[in-house]
């Protein structure tokens, strides 16, 4: 195998902005747009794709030598439908109400881009550590995203912020605009973070295109 | 120098007309339905206006001026977006609703995908559906009574019309627009001196309206009284409502309706049966909104398989028939 690996830390870090899953990728768009209603489904969401992203990243990893390639795809759904079923019965007993929220989604993690994309791109040629960070770091980052876009929509839908019983502010700042609770808020939300990430990423490119002659 | 052979690319055939120009005559033409508007519904009316044309052509500078390109509000199109936005405003919304509305019609509709030019839908409209998504209640609500400028929470005319095939309004409120409705879209008195001028600068292509009305007016005709065939008021069909502007002012819209006579034709027919249909069939009271910006989508469609023959082209299909003349 090659023995240049990148550092774990870069695995890690890579996740947030150069390979982000929803901005850069644009992978698992169905969930980030069918329950991001709000900051708490978002989380919950995104805990779920960890635990099942990590989980499959382990044994995509630790089976990658004895995995035929022609079978390979098959075999990593296998790998990802297992922990997507303990995912759903664990909230089933202990969370039922987030479970009814985030509803055909749980079960749908199977089918998310995110997971099978590193599975076939990153923990199919990787050492377990490696995709134990890469597993991590594109997960957080798919949870951060699905806040991120959760607590806007949820601010702009309902003009406050809940987390629990904790609501911020008492009564609702502004009239709300309950389009940002529907689909199509979803997508402009999402339209606008990325292209806002974009920017970002090409003025810091520009940046290190002119030091670098320099330097 | 002077004798070489210059090759330029073509168009070789300039026009008179500029981009200024066509959108000052459709600024015009507005004018009788906004001060129709004013008349009919008050200070508030104009406030609206106002508040919606100056977020647009401010939204339009601020976003130009942001990503560095140039600053394009001498050439009125933002005008015409706040102004078509504010006539299609229920008259007592608050303030805030045109500033947000057209500030989303200039920057996320119009910019975002490149400027004039470049939208795929009329910003106006879009800025429209977008409001009645966010805030439906102050879009289906802030009626007010015509001259006597009280606020009236009552459903338009034209919900009680699609339910019942008839209105108890008479022709001449319908014409004057003493009627329910959004400041710009009642006087259709109006709405017709601004469309015969636009039609008579040439500014417009009479198939669309024609198309749209028609559309609208046959449609009404036959399937407008429940249970019954042929027995509609098709009249009021397009006196009540948001037709009228919609088929003259907004698609006819050039950056997203067709460019070919037929095409245009077929935008218009398009509009109306998808009015009727939401009209007679769908959910809301009013569906001119969500006609013209479904038909924006269909447009490149229309202009990929409506080309015009030109000049020497379909002989074969000629000669397959029987040879031409």
């Amino acid at each position: 195998m090659n023995e240049k690996r990148a550092s774990l830390g870069y695995d890690f870090i890579k996740g947030f902005i150069k390979e982000n899953p929803t901005f850069a990728l644009a992978v698992g768009m169905c969930p980030t747009l069918a329950v991001t209603t709000s900051l708490v489904n978002g989380f919950w969401m995104g805990i779920a794709v960890i635990f099942v992203l990590t989980f499959s990243n382990v044994f995509v990893s630790l089976l990658r030598k004895v995995i035929p390639d022609e079978i390979r795809v098959p075999i990593f759904i296998i790998l990802i439908a297992t922990p997507v079923v303990i995912v759903e019965l664990v909230m089933k007993a202990y969370m039922p109400a987030m479970y009814n929220i985030l509803g055909i989604f749980v079960p749908l993690i199977v089918v998310n881009c995110i997971i099978l994309h590193r599975a076939e791109s990153f923990a199919h040629k990787n050492p377990i550590l490696n995709s134990v960070m890469d597993a991590l770091g594109s997960g957080m980052a798919f949870t951060l995203n699905l806040m991120v876009i959760g607590a806007i929509r949820e601010f702009l839908g309902t003009g406050q912020l809940a987390i629990g019983s904790l609501v911020f502010p008492k009564a609702p700042l502004f009239e709300p605009a309950v389009v940002m609770l529907t689909p199509p808020g979803g997508f402009i939300t999402l339209g606008v973070l990325m292209a806002l990430l974009n920017i970002v990423v090409a003025r810091a490119g520009k940046r290190k295109q002119t030091e670098s002659p320099r330097g | 120098m002077g004798d070489r052979l210059l090759v330029t690319p073509p168009p070789h055939v300039k026009s008179a007309k500029t981009v200024q120009g066509i959108m000052l005559d459709v600024v015009i033409a507005l004018c009788p339905a906004a001060i129709a508007g004013i008349v009919l519904f008050g200070f508030r009316a104009a406030l609206i206006i106002l508040a919606s044309v100056v977020s647009a052509v401010a939204s339009e500078a601020i976003y130009q001026r942001a990503v560095k390109k140039q600053v394009t509000i001498n050439d009125f199109s933002a005008v015409i977006t706040g102004l078509l936005l504010a006539l299609t405003l229920p008259p007592n919304v608050p303030v805030w609703i045109p500033v947000i509305g057209a500030a989303f019609a200039i920057v996320v509709v119009k910019q975002l995908f490149g400027g004039l030019g470049n939208n795929f839908l009329n910003p106006a409209l879009a800025a429209r559906a977008f409001l009645l998504a966010a805030w439906p209640l102050h879009m289906t609500q802030d009626w007010v009574n015509p001259m006597s400028y009280d606020a009236a929470t009552s459903a338009t005319p034209l919900a009680g019309f699609n339910a019942t095939g008839q209105t108890a309004l008479t022709f001449k409120e319908m014409l004057l627009g003493q009627r329910l409705g959004s400041i710009g879209e009642t006087c259709i008195l109006a709405l017709l001196l601004g469309g015969i001028y636009l039609l008579a600068r040439d500014v417009i292509d009479y198939r669309t309206p024609l198309g749209y009305l028609g559309t609208l007016a046959v449609g009404t005709w036959i399937f407008g009284k429940p249970g019954e065939l042929f027995q509609g008021n098709p009249l009021s069909a397009i006196f009540l409502g948001g037709a009228f502007i919609g088929a003259f002012f907004m698609a006819t819209d050039y950056v997203t309706s067709p460019v070919t006579p037929r095409g245009r034709l077929y935008m218009g027919i398009g509009c109306g049966l998808i009015t009727l249909v939401i009209r007679l069939w769908g959910g809301y009271p009013e569906g001119v909104t969500y006609a013209i910006l479904f038909m924006n989508l269909v447009t490149p469609l229309i202009d990929k398989y409506v080309v015009p023959r030109y000049y020497g082209s379909g002989h074969d299909k000629m000669a397959r028939k029987g040879g031409g003349r």
